[in-house]
């Protein structure tokens, strides 16, 4: 009933909400700026692991392929980025050169790790994803020998900017007597890709691929008798999530103007999976409400737990770091207790797991 | 080439899993717009036959004849490509997907949108999903549960179930529709829609290749019949014939009644 009244509703009705999103998201650089631009590198990358996210969701939220190596694609796009515009190599290649060629290159991964993995499903296809993203992050470490490649695990420094013509992301710039940090501006060049990557998820929800997908993480057999050729509808799932994580990678680079192999642990993936679970996997808004609150939990944490230790007991009882870690954990099982589908599930997932408790 | 009225001829077909042979050499012939029958005792290697013709399983001697082609049993989209649907006996259907989404994942293998369609929404992928959405409104209708089109499949009720893995077989266009014990676990009037169903289908020019335990409802429905016994063909004929054959009754009945 609820569902095919929503169904009814026309866009239009809509507008205030859009209006006010809209609104919402241009003013937050400038009121995270009061409490410093250090927050407006946390919302940055709130929208970075927003996108990651939502890259992952493809793989794991549609075609349920557990896949715990997905950093390496995302330091794919990042190396990519940093060699190919960076002194280094002295390369310098611009922006539009090079981040579609990470997305290609970790869409290329992608499918080098799809198709040895095909047969394999579950916990098997975990195994083998979490081998292949370590593996990726040790030749990052080690590809500093015989030819330095990577710089091991020193790093690549120096990176360029994205720079359109004069224009460059990094510096702060004066608009209509505006000042725009550079946080700023990779803020709002993050949201334009965020909306990019959430139109290519809806839309591919509900399209012929996208139920392909959901197909194969229904039941594989059942899928392949209704004529779908799983092996390439895997394979895509793959390369696009991969090819995601290759932007990101890419425009992550460009910020930070630095990247190692450090960035790229296997406490990544988790995260960016962890984000996908507790905000409701398959489902988009549930993926970005993870996405924000695992990025910035632990944020608030880090500048909360110091001044609350000494208002309540007047000195530090417990190293803010580890206790950070402990109530982050923490939040997360009783997530997973309370609402195993995740904080906002897809209605059909919630109406689901409603009769199954009843 | 065949002769022009045999859709499909199985040629020797076995398969053995580690010592045990499921399937013995198993020949027949199914005519174009025919029913034809598959019976047996459980364990008689009729479902593994079934696994074989569609790709399931790979057949370790003989082969398929489908349409006048050989079938290159190795893949399962290959099988319904060439227009082989079947449905599953512990019924199979994407459980998390509404009804009218199970039947429009069956139209996947006749449309064409890929990935860059489905993002920027051109004309002609925007035409072909309408067509998909409204075939499988058509279909839901075909097989009489389009009230519960967008209902979840695994909330829907046995019968309906049944139902939709049909409308999902037929959303494939196939010319042979194989179906694994439809009528299992079903009761006597719902046994009798299946049958009516199956009939009309029969009577739209989709041959049918029916598994069923149900003898009555086989030998009311089916035009011939053969009998599995050991992975072995024992018999294929009408049904009356099939009925007095004195190794049918052995094998139901088992050791030597007669």
């Amino acid at each position: 009933m609820n569902d095919q009244l929503r169904r009814t509703v026309p866009w239009q009705r809509h507008w205030l909400a859009v209006v006010l999103i809209t609104v919402v998201l241009l003013a937050v650089p400038f009121v995270a700026a009061l409490g410093g631009q250090a927050w407006v590198r946390i919302a940055n990358f709130a929208i970075l692991y927003i996108f990651l996210a939502l890259g992952l969701n493809i793989v794991v939220g549609y075609a349920g392929l557990l896949d715990l190596g997905y950093v390496a694609f995302y330091a794919v796009g990042a190396y990519v980025y940093a060699l190919l515009a960076s002194p280094h190599f002295g390369l310098h290649l611009p922006f539009w050169v090079i981040l579609p060629l990470g997305a290609g290159v970790a869409c290329l991964f992608g499918m080098l790790l799809g198709a040895p993995t095909l047969k394999l499903r579950g916990d098997y296809l975990a195994i083998v994803t979490l081998g292949f993203g370590e593996i990726v992050r040790i030749f990052l470490n080690n590809l500093n020998a015989p030819i330095n490649v990577t710089n091991g695990a020193q790093g690549i420094t120096l990176i360029d900017p994205i720079r359109i013509g004069d224009f460059s992301f990094a510096d702060t710039t004066t608009i209509f007597g505006l000042q725009i940090s550079g946080p700023q501006k990779y803020y709002y060049l993050l949201v334009a890709l965020a909306i990019m990557v959430i139109i290519v998820n809806v839309r591919l929800q509900n399209s012929r691929v996208g139920r392909a997908w959901q197909a194969i993480r229904e039941d594989e057999v059942a899928a392949k008798a209704c004529g779908i050729n799983t092996r390439n509808i895997k394979l895509l799932a793959f390369a696009m999530g991969a090819s995601f994580g290759g932007i990101a990678g890419g425009v992550f680079s460009a910020m930070q103007g630095f990247v190692s192999p450090e960035s790229f642990s296997l406490m990544e993936s988790i995260t960016i999976l962890a984000m996908v679970v507790l905000g409701g996997m398959g489902h988009i808004p549930g993926v970005i409400l993870g996405a924000i609150l695992l990025t910035a939990l632990p944020e608030v944490l880090r500048y909360g737990i110091e001044p609350l230790q000494d208002a309540l007991f007047g000195r530090m009882i417990i190293d803010p770091e580890s206790l950070r870690m402990l109530i982050f954990g923490l939040s997360m099982v009783l997530v997973m207790r309370f609402r195993p589908a995740g904080l906002w599930p897809s209605p059909q997932r919630r109406r689901e797991l409603a009769e199954s408790t009843r | 080439m065949s002769e022009p009225q045999i859709l499909l001829a199985a040629h020797e077909v076995a398969k053995h899993f580690g010592g045990v042979k499921a399937l013995h050499d198993v020949s027949l012939t199914i005519r174009r717009g025919e029913i034809y029958g598959l019976i047996g005792p459980n364990g008689a290697g009729k479902t593994t036959f079934f696994n074989c013709l569609t790709g399931l399983y790979k057949n370790e001697g003989g082969h398929f004849v489908f349409d006048g082609v050989k079938l290159a049993a190795d893949a399962p989209h290959k099988a319904a490509e060439v227009g082989i649907a079947r449905t599953f006996q512990n019924i199979r259907l994407f459980g998390n997907m509404s009804a009218i989404e199970n039947v429009m994942v069956g139209r996947h293998l006749r449309t064409h949108a890929g990935v860059l369609g489905a993002i920027i929404r051109n004309r002609a992928t925007m035409a072909e999903e309408a067509a998909i959405t409204r075939r499988a409104e058509e279909l839901l209708h075909y097989v009489g549960i389009h009230e519960r089109a967008h209902d979840l499949a695994k909330n829907l009720s046995y019968g309906d179930q049944r139902r939709l893995e049909i409308a999902r077989a037929l959303a494939t266009e196939p010319k042979l529709l194989a179906l694994d014990e439809p009528a299992a676990g079903m009761n006597g009037t719902e046994t009798e829609a299946l049958r009516i169903l199956v009939e009309g289908i029969c009577r739209d020019g989709v041959t049918v290749l029916l598994i069923e335990h149900d003898v009555k409802l086989v030998m009311g429905l089916c035009g011939r019949v053969a009998v599995l016994d050991y992975g072995e063909k024992i018999c294929e004929d009408v049904p009356a014939v099939v009925q007095k054959d004195p190794r049918v009754v052995e094998a139901y009945l088992g050791g030597s009644v007669a």
